[in-house]
């Protein structure tokens, strides 16, 4: 047994003392909502491959006002992602090269965030062109 | 000097990491708001935009598979691999436990995709 019990600073709630640290947990903590997102589309999947009768079930409980608000906090939590994801990207990939002039911060968020906007839009045209 | 150096597995889940990050930053919210609130709710989109024939076809063509597969196993792999390594950040000392844990639900949910994808046929 080791006698001393030399002095650990606590570290509870150390990320709610700054705001740029509540922020970064804020958008670290939109994987939660990522990975409970991808277990219902994992269930609806197995659900599709069990038959129809299990799908329609699948796709009937998707319409219970609990599955709904989640959707809902799950569609502002990933829009956020998306958000976050463009605005750190200038720091996490290499820096780009125009014309011998670094490509600004603001460019890469900006032309970040125009092609999530231009891949929904696809999508919600793709979805309703094949659907209808 | 080591006669090889022990090559780090960092960038595989890395890689999956950023790959599903992308992904669900492009098409994350769009999905949602088609299949979680759009289609139960009946807005916007045709009442059987997800009706059973039209999502097995889906799921039995090769881009619908491809499509279905890297959605599902990418988000997974990018929340498992965040989840990870906030663990350290809320004050729990993640070790090999919680990595076998994390990765290892990503790869389970990707096995049960491909194995749900190769059930429903071509």
């Amino acid at each position: 047994m080791n006698k001393r019990r030399p002095y650990v600073r606590s570290m509870d709630g150390w990320w709610r003392k700054n705001p740029y640290f509540v922020e970064y947990m804020i958008h670290e903590g939109t994987a939660l909502f990522v990975a409970a997102y991808a277990a219902i589309l994992l269930t609806g999947l197995v659900r599709l491959s069990q038959g129809e009768a299990a799908w329609t079930a699948w796709l009937t409980a998707l319409k219970n006002p609990w599955y709904i608000g989640f959707h809902l906090l799950a569609l502002v939590a990933i829009a956020y992602h998306t958000y976050t994801w463009f605005k750190i990207m200038p720091r996490t990939m290499p820096p780009v090269v125009v014309g011998g002039q670094r490509l600004s911060a603001w460019a890469i968020t900006g032309s970040g965030l125009a092609v999530a906007a231009a891949a929904s839009l696809g999508l919600l045209a793709l979805v309703w062109g094949m659907a209808r | 000097m080591k006669p090889t150096l022990k090559r780090s597995n960092a960038p595989i889940f890395w890689a999956l990491f950023g790959a599903g990050g992308m992904l669900s930053a492009l098409l994350g919210p769009m999905l949602v708001f088609i299949t979680g609130i759009a289609v139960p709710l009946g807005l916007l989109l045709p009442p059987d935009t997800m009706s059973y024939p039209r999502m097995l076809a889906f799921a039995q063509n090769w881009i619908g598979k491809g499509f279905v597969f890297a959605v599902i196993a990418l988000f997974l792999w990018h929340a498992a691999h965040r989840i990870f390594h906030s663990l350290h950040d809320v004050g729990i000392h993640a070790g090999t436990g919680a990595k076998l844990l994390c990765y290892g639900l990503a790869m389970l949910g990707t096995v049960v995709a491909a194995y749900a994808l190769l059930t429903i046929g071509f």
